[in-house]
């Protein structure tokens, strides 16, 4: 497949005659299929399986096409769309797109693996409830998804960016009748809003500083921030915790392993390859900014690097096969934040996304498969001598595995190491975070793939597993083949050379790269050796199982100063509000009635008498007056 | 000489006969007719007070004016009391002022 487009690049039908009409309506065409399809899906084919399938799936095959079509075609073009709120000069929203390389590659990257996880979707979700309640979501999510990747500026990609925190929401809680989905669901929406919080308060400061919010505006801003650069710095670091939160960085990570109680294929496309890639190409977007402050290079450097070890310390303990992977997901997605910080453009953060996108889909949708095969099964030492039942599963995950754990040509190596390149140019410190990261990555993957691969099978459902059907496998096979190339320089020159030079400022010493492949033998082996023949885990290592006590620390909080915030809150409201405010103007009322009420004596003369004496009262007063 | 205290005086004391009726009385008609007694005691002083109060020489008519309207009005108004009364003994049965507690808490 891959071959096959990259070589159409060169003598492209689509590329003679580009013209701005027929590109404008296709980008709309791409942006909106997707939207169309979720509405039908909910209004008209609720109850009809294929036709749900079929809608979700060929609006994702259109996005597919008209991606490859417009990444073949290389125009850049601004397309100024309509006018969504204009107050004149100071504020001018519009919902535009902007289509450069960084888009183009981006485009491709989502709608590609979308079409496919959508596909795989109809495997992994046939004996499943609300089967069309998911592929609308789905949909809906690819929609939002490409809102931001097409986004021409900070309001539209901010409304896409909390739709597609909508859709996540949405697929996470798919069996919304559990109760851990549910507050995976819930916990995931608010760690999210923490995050973009201070998304929005960046944006805004952005927009006074600069006093615009289109993206092609920003980035040529820096000289407007030549005497002010703690503004930009500050300005940057809060856009930056909506990556923090989106991408799941260090203190806002803890939804991600949790989001995994959602579909696998919600796991693999949402909380693997695209959602959570988004806030790095976020910063990828604002890029020529973020590279003019060095301050808030080096905050998003060393967040990074921290998430990066901190995900692949708390991954080499965790049971559950794809936590495994979440925790490998946000150790990556540190990569790229480190990436962002270090490289001197943004082709390097993209590169990793790009690699890390086809690889890690690959590696949740043979979980995925392996889950189904074991009636919803997850805990890897009830697996074992997977190998055997399912050998295309075992063939695939091998592919990712590999390319996760950085083995030498496997795509994720060449990524990986070109951080870590640049990383060794920055700071020695997180260098050597990376790269004890990237031995422990090697590690905890190769441990899920002896324990649930090799081996005897330690349970019934594994020795009676079987290879899930060709419309999962298929998928499984496809994308292979990119998680193993993606990385080779003839691909890096097509998708990921155009957003700008990949060259290390200096000459690196040969050694690293005996350093890299010595980690990952390290690794690797060290891990094999250990879980070989294991029955149970032979090292349990309770404060990494714990994740590193992080979530305990956060229930504490919520439980202790959120409860007692809240409590505080609730007797205002009961006491203060309610009881004096409501209640108390009431009570005050019904008892200056009740005193009054016994002057109602119902004697005709008393009323006179007090109509009288009141007459005389008045008049009396109104001669004190004068 | 009958001057303006002695018409004072008259309309004082039946002033003080009506407002001792109104307060007294139980008997609905002739609370009613006590009260049209102290408007007519109003009347006299207003009339007396128009005869004997002169400005630049001559005597002062326009109170006199007021007192005519004042009994139309009060025709009127006797009629609707009149009628008001009808109907509450219709209802009640009464006309006793005792009996017309249904206000009372």
């Amino acid at each position: 497949m891959f071959s096959f487009l990259s070589s159409t690049s060169f003598f492209s039908p689509f590329s003679l005659q580009p013209s701005a009409f027929s590109l404008s309506s296709l980008l709309w065409i791409i942006y909106l299929a997707p939207l169309l399809a979720a509405a039908i899906i909910l209004l008209i084919t609720r109850s009809n399986k294929p036709a749900a399938a079929g809608l979700a799936i060929g609006a994702a095959a259109i996005t597919c096409a008209g991606s490859w079509i417009l990444f073949l075609q290389k125009t850049n073009l601004i397309l100024p769309g309509f006018s969504w709120i204009n107050t004149g000069d100071t504020l001018n929203i519009s919902i535009g797109m902007m289509v450069d390389p960084l888009s183009r590659t981006m485009l491709v990257v989502v709608t590609t693996i979308a079409t496919l996880v959508f596909i795989y979707s109809i495997g992994y979700m046939r004996h499943e409830e609300g089967f069309a309640r998911f592929f609308a979501g789905l949909a809906f999510f690819l929609f939002s998804m490409l809102g931001i990747v097409l986004a021409n500026n900070f309001i539209m990609m901010f409304i896409s960016w909390e739709l597609v925190g909508f859709s996540s929401y949405l697929l996470i809680m798919h069996y919304f009748e559990k109760p851990a989905a549910a507050d995976a669901g819930n916990q995931a929406f608010m760690v999210n809003r923490i995050g973009d919080f201070g998304f929005l308060l960046g944006i805004l400061l952005l927009w006074l500083s600069v006093g615009s919010l289109s993206f092609d505006a920003i980035t040529t801003s820096l000289p407007a921030f030549a005497n002010n650069s703690t503004l930009l710095a500050i300005s940057l670091i809060l856009i930056f915790c909506g990556t923090i939160g989106k991408s799941a960085q260090l203190p806002l990570h803890v939804w991600l392993p949790n989001s995994m109680e959602g579909p696998t294929p919600v796991s693999s496309l949402l909380h693997a390859a695209t959602m959570v890639a988004a806030g790095v190409y976020m910063l990828a977007r604002i890029f020529p900014l973020l590279h003019g402050s060095p301050t808030a290079s080096s905050v998003v450097m060393w967040i990074g690097a921290s998430t990066a070890l901190a995900a692949a310390l708390m991954g080499t303990q965790q049971n559950d096969f794809k936590r495994v992977l979440a925790y490998s997901t946000i150790s990556q997605l540190g990569y790229m934040v480190t990436a962002v910080g270090v490289a001197p453009s943004a082709g390097v953060p993209m590169f990793h996304l790009f690699t890390h996108a086809f690889f890690k889909c690959l590696l949740f949708l043979t979980a995925g498969s392996v889950m189904i095969s074991m009636h919803h099964e997850l805990d890897i030492w009830k697996m074992g001598g997977l190998r055997k039942r399912m050998p295309v599963t075992f063939a695939t995950f091998l592919c990712g595995m590999l390319a996760l754990a950085g083995c030498p040509f496997f795509s994720g190596s060449f990524s990986k190491d070109l951080i870590m390149k640049f990383a060794f140019e920055q700071h020695p410190a997180v260098f050597w975070m990376l790269v004890v990261a990237a031995g422990l990555t090697a590690f905890y993957i190769t441990r899920v793939c002896v324990v649930a691969f090799f081996g005897t099978p330690r349970t019934e459902h594994a020795r009676t597993a079987l290879e899930s059907p060709l419309v999962m496998t298929l998928p499984l096979l496809l994308l292979a083949i990119p998680a193993v190339v993606a990385g080779y320089p003839f691909l890096e020159k097509i998708f990921i050379a155009p957003l700008g030079s990949m060259a290390l400022p200096h000459e690196v010493p040969e050694y690293l790269e005996w350093i890299f492949i010595g980690f990952f033998f390290l690794g690797t082996v060290g891990s094999f050796l250990l879980y070989r023949n294991a029955a149970k885990d032979p090292m349990v290592i309770p404060f990494l199982a714990n994740r590193l006590y992080i979530d305990n620390v956060y229930d504490w909080c919520v439980k202790n100063i959120q409860g007692a915030f809240a409590k505080g809150c609730a007797f205002f409201d009961r006491w203060i509000i309610d009881g004096l405010c409501v209640q108390g103007s009431a009570s005050l009322v019904w008892t200056l009635g009740f005193i009054l009420r016994f002057l109602q004596v119902g004697s005709l003369q008393a009323y006179a008498v007090f109509l009288g004496a009141g007459t005389i009262g008045m008049i009396l007063l109104l001669l004190k007056i004068h | 000489m009958i001057t303006l205290s002695h018409y004072l005086m008259a309309s004082g004391i039946l002033f003080a006969l009506g407002l001792t009726g109104v307060m007294l009385r139980r008997n609905i008609i002739i609370v009613f007719m006590c009260l049209e007694m102290m408007l007519s005691a109003t009347n006299l002083s207003l009339v007396a007070f128009s005869r004997y109060g002169v400005v630049q020489g001559h005597s002062n008519y326009q109170a006199q004016m007021l007192v005519f309207f004042i009994i139309t009005v009060a025709a009127a108004e006797v009629a609707v009391g009149l009628a008001i009364i009808v109907a509450l003994f219709r209802a009640k049965q009464t006309i006793h002022t005792e009996d017309l507690n249904s206000l009372k808490f």
